[in-house]
């Protein structure tokens, strides 16, 4: 590598460079100002990724860089851009919260820039390599912050929980590379499709491919990977699983979608059966095995597994159409979760205790109306029903379906959304239906914001789609 | 008139009036009235807008008008607004209904009034949006937005098991009608256009017809509502507040009619002649069973739901008899129904706010107190049996006649139905009004109110005048029924040509 594309290399991945420099310095102002900076690294932390965020919109082109191992073009630009977005909320919402729940650490606001850099990494990584290191980067930060409570006896379960399982799936993932590796000889992406369009595949590389899939289903907790998602969701601190609900999502479906879209592009075939057995599973378990639910962190984390399915829907497809998509479902569904979730860390009783049950929303629309119609319109939005931001969603990610001829998979999906609606439906009950048994504080100023700005973007989707739909489709055009 | 773009006006002035409301405060009395106001005053005005769009639209024009268009979503959908023949008057009946809905919440809503006029606001938004788009996925948008204000009304504002019924009405109609979505996607991928003027003029392939028409049925059978997916309605009824209940049998109850007129039937003739058979028995069982179900009731409003059952019946008959009476006859008996059913809840209404009873055995001997009451409460009992010189006979006699012509047998029995539903209809009359008042409960109630008369008395003068002039509503229709009937009849015998020359 000369000095010359080693500057290029570095022009291109700026956003990321900004991002790792800065938690480094980060990390020093926190280790020399003590335990009472963490408002200030938290400050500063959602500064940093804003100045990412924008540069990587003005200043970042398109192109290679490392040899090949990084990639940047309008697809990583339009993903990148979410998963800054939906950490930055969610560094944001944190602030206010950190004291109650126990995350009131200035370490807290580094591991989320650092886990940041390693989702903008992975949707960013054209080589097998380049994908499990950043995957990594990743992954370990979120155990950290998972435990981040570390006082409290559920959060350190549901950090223990995360790693034990994620490191299982990064092992598989880490497997299914190595045989790919083997049966094709090479790593990077452009090397493997041409190596598959000359040579056919073999059955180890489909061994490889399935190794690989079950590795990242994990990460964007597909059926049946998805065991650890209520858990940990449940036994996080709020702030935190808010955090894990949106951005790293965005980031594993990104990167889902470029390693099937494309090296295993020749081999659509074969993996498109996996991606709908997924997408199938997940669909019906999150819309079945929510009904029970009695914490409304649980109930979410079902939610996200259902709406994961909903996205791969997209993905199987294998077309221009379906990406699109994808790309419009994971927008979507990341504001309509930061909205939830914001609504959920405002569920603060008004001796500062915070509770999590369904039933305690019990009468909420006369107690809080304001909070009770955002809610409420979340929940429509998230069963998909129209004139929400929701049912467009699915809608994209359906029409593309049936276009493929993918008529078993659309059916289901409808159904099943039908069945999840039910649960929505309940919370939505008892916030109107019911009594009030309790008042909640006052939400801070922040919740207020993040929860009333998802609201209006849910409601005001049908007005602002088409720009944004003009922005996915160019995004997806990328790999068509 | 077709400068300004009237239809989106009529469409979207009730949000001005929840703007309105989001500011007033409901925790006086001053405050309860302004809300009651705004919302009398908005209904009025969106009536008002659409009897301007009645009386400028050009009835010897069987086309789209009044039409807007405009890109939407960069997708292929657009916004596409337009009405004809079959359309306006589902428009005048929406806005119509909605002040006699405000007025007969008047009193009798207590708590969250804001709320609640918020949501019967937002109602009527998407009601009259689905009956003015022509754009396929602008109308399922509409369709199903519905659902969210009609959960709401019901889960708050209804009886006892309010729960279970908006639970019911929500799930329902959304199983139905996601099954439509699919169908409305592959008909895009099918024809590239979501455009409802284009997709008429579109000729599927008979293959893929069945298909669809049977997950479009699956959405309107269920809205309609027809037997045996009928079940929620009586749930939805007999729970929801009055004018809940007469939103629901006046408009929500028409669009599953109007999609068979604007979809099944001339998107997908071919299926909807092979079918036709298939709908015919349903509707000859639903006016049957559900009249003799209706006769054995013991409350007044599941009475009076299980007879708009039956109602339906004749429309989904007419509708698939595919000529020109039979879909004059439907439309014309939906509007009636509309105005007749919708009256016969407010008069349950009437009694409902005095006892807070609507068990029959809790009435009787009414005519000896509430004698003004007792003449209203006839006159659309009349109608709903189909007595000539109402608006009822005029509707089932032509809807008859059209199924006459399609089918003998089909007619036979459906005109059981007319005697059926003067047995429970009479029936109920006499129960309520006639008989001793010897129930101490009753003796007290007072006759009708200004605010009362307000209500019932214009719709007791709509039920005659179109009982004994239909013809403002036939002329209206008459152009775009003659069109969807030639269409049709030209499209099912191309395919018996087609057919017949194979051999």
């Amino acid at each position: 590598m000369t000095a010359e594309t080693f500057l290029a290399s570095l022009h291109l991945s700026t956003p990321e460079m900004i991002l790792a420099v800065g938690a480094m310095v980060l990390l020093m102002i926190g280790v020399f100002l003590g335990e009472k900076s963490s408002g200030l690294v938290t400050g500063l932390a959602v500064g940093l990724l804003a100045v990412s965020g924008a540069w990587l919109i003005w200043q970042t082109g398109d192109g290679q860089a490392y040899n090949g191992a990084f990639l940047s073009d309008p697809f990583a630009k339009f993903m990148k851009v979410l998963t800054l977005v939906g950490s930055m909320v969610a560094l944001i919402m944190s602030a206010g919260e950190a004291r109650s729940t126990g995350i009131d650490r200035f370490e807290f606001p580094v591991l989320i820039v650092l886990a940041t850099l390693g989702m903008m990494l992975m949707i960013s990584a054209n080589d097998l390599i380049s994908v499990y290191l950043a995957l990594e980067l990743q992954s370990l930060a979120l155990y950290v912050v998972a435990a981040m409570n570390r006082d409290n006896l559920r959060s350190t379960e549901a950090g223990l929980k995360y790693f034990v399982l994620g490191a299982l799936s990064s092992g598989m993932l880490l497997y299914g590379m190595s045989l790919v590796y083997g049966f094709t000889g090479h790593t990077s992406f452009e090397g493997i499709a041409a190596a598959l369009s000359a040579e056919g595949r073999s059955l180890g590389l489909i061994f490889g491919l399935v190794f690989i899939l079950a590795g990242v289903a994990f990460k964007i907790s597909a059926v049946p990977f998805h065991m650890w998602t209520p858990d940990v969701y449940e036994g996080a601190p709020t702030p935190v699983t808010a955090f894990f609900a949106a951005a790293p999502k965005v980031a594993a479906m990104a990167m889902l979608i470029r390693l099937v879209i494309s090296p295993f592009e020749p081999i659509v075939a074969d993996w498109q059966q996996i991606i709908v057995f997924i997408s199938i599973a997940s669909m019906l378990l999150g819309a079945f095995a929510a009904i029970g639910q009695k914490n409304i962190k649980r109930l979410m984390a079902y939610s996200s597994i259902g709406h994961m399915g909903y996205a791969l829907v997209g993905l199987a497809s294998g077309s221009m159409a379906g990406v699109r998509g994808v790309l419009i479902y994971m927008l979507v569904y990341m504001v309509m979760t930061l909205g939830t979730f914001a609504c959920i860390m405002a569920m603060k009783r008004k001796d500062g205790n915070h509770v999590e049950e369904i039933d305690d929303l019990a009468g909420l629309s006369q107690t809080n109306p304001f909070m009770a119609t955002v809610l409420t319109v979340m929940m429509f939005s998230l069963a998909g029903i129209p004139p929400l931001a929701g049912f467009f969603a699915k809608y994209f990610v359906f029409m593309a379906a049936i276009e493929a001829h993918l008529f078993a998979l659309a059916i289901i999906g409808v159904l099943a959304s039908v069945v999840g609606a039910y649960y929505y439906l309940r919370v939505i009950k008892l916030m109107w239906f019911d009594d009030a048994k309790g008042e909640f504080a006052r939400p801070s100023g922040v919740l207020r914001l993040v929860y009333g700005l998802s609201g209006l973007f849910v409601l005001a989707y049908v007005l602002i789609g088409g720009p944004i739909g003009t922005a996915a489709e160019v995004a997806a055009r990328t790999f068509f | 008139m077709t400068d300004w773009p009237i239809l989106s006006f009529v469409t979207f002035l009730p949000l001005a009036g929840v703007l309105m409301l989001l500011l007033t405060n409901e925790n006086s009395v001053a405050g309860r009235r302004n809300i009651l106001n705004i919302s009398l005053f908005t209904t009025l005005a969106v009536f008002v807008l659409s009897l301007i769009v009645w009386w400028s639209f050009d009835k010897s024009n069987p086309g789209f008008q009044m039409v807007e268009k405009h890109a939407w979503l960069g997708t292929g959908i657009s916004y596409h607004l337009g009405i004809d023949g079959i359309s306006v008057l589902f428009v005048v009946l929406s806005a119509f209904l909605m002040p006699f809905c405000v007025l007969a919440s008047w009193i009798s809503v207590e708590k969250r009034l804001k709320q609640y006029m918020i949501a019967f606001l937002l109602l009527e938004v998407f009601m009259i949006g689905v009956f003015v788009s022509l754009d396929i996925v602008l109308f399922y948008v509409f369709f199903e937005a519905g659902l969210i204000p009609m959960f709401i009304i019901i889960g708050v504002w209804g009886g006892k098991d309010r729960v279970y019924a908006s639970y019911k009405f929500f799930l329902y109609t959304l199983l139905g009608s996601v099954l439509m979505l699919l169908a409305i996607m592959a008909m895009y991928w099918q024809a590239g256009t979501t455009d409802i003027a284009e997709l008429l003029a579109y000729q599927f392939p008979r293959q893929m017809q069945t298909w669809l028409w049977l997950a479009f049925f699956a959405s309107f059978a269920v809205k309609m509502p027809m037997w045996p997916v009928h079940t929620w309605l009586p749930d939805a009824h007999v729970q929801a507040p009055t004018a809940g209940s007469v939103i629901l049998a006046g408009v929500l109850l028409k669009l599953g009619g109007y999609g068979f007129l604007r979809f099944s039937l001339p998107m997908f003739p071919l299926a909807s002649e092979y079918f036709a058979p298939f709908v015919f028995t349903l509707s000859v069982v639903a006016i049957i069973y559900t009249s003799l179900v209706a006769m054995m009731q013991s409350d007044i409003k599941k009475l009076i739901a299980y007879s708009s059952v039956a109602h339906m019946g004749y429309v989904t008959m007419g509708i698939f008899a595919a000529n020109t009476q039979g879909v004059q006859g439907a439309i014309f008996q939906m509007l009636s129904h509309g105005i007749v059913s919708g009256a016969l809840f407010l008069c349950v209404g009437v009694v409902y706010d005095r006892t807070h009873t609507r068990e029959i055995s809790a009435y009787g001997g009414l005519v000896n107190n509430m004698p003004k009451y007792a003449v209203a409460f006839m006159v659309f009992t009349m109608a709903n049996v189909g007595l000539p010189g109402t608006s009822g006979f005029v509707g089932e006699i032509t809807v008859l006649v059209g199924a006459f012509r399609a089918n003998t047998w089909v007619a036979f029995f459906a005109t059981t139905g007319v005697i059926l539903s003067a047995c429970y209809a009479l029936w109920l009359y006499r129960r309520v009004i006639f008989g001793a008042l010897d129930k101490d409960s009753l003796k007290s109630l007072l006759d009708l109110s200004g605010r009362e008369k307000a209500l019932l008395y214009p719709l007791i003068v709509l039920t005659i005048f179109f009982g004994v002039y239909p013809a403002p509503v036939f002329d209206a229709t008459a152009a775009s029924v003659d069109v969807l009937v030639n269409n049709y009849t030209a499209a099912v015998q191309a395919a018996h040509d087609v057919a017949l020359s194979a051999k």
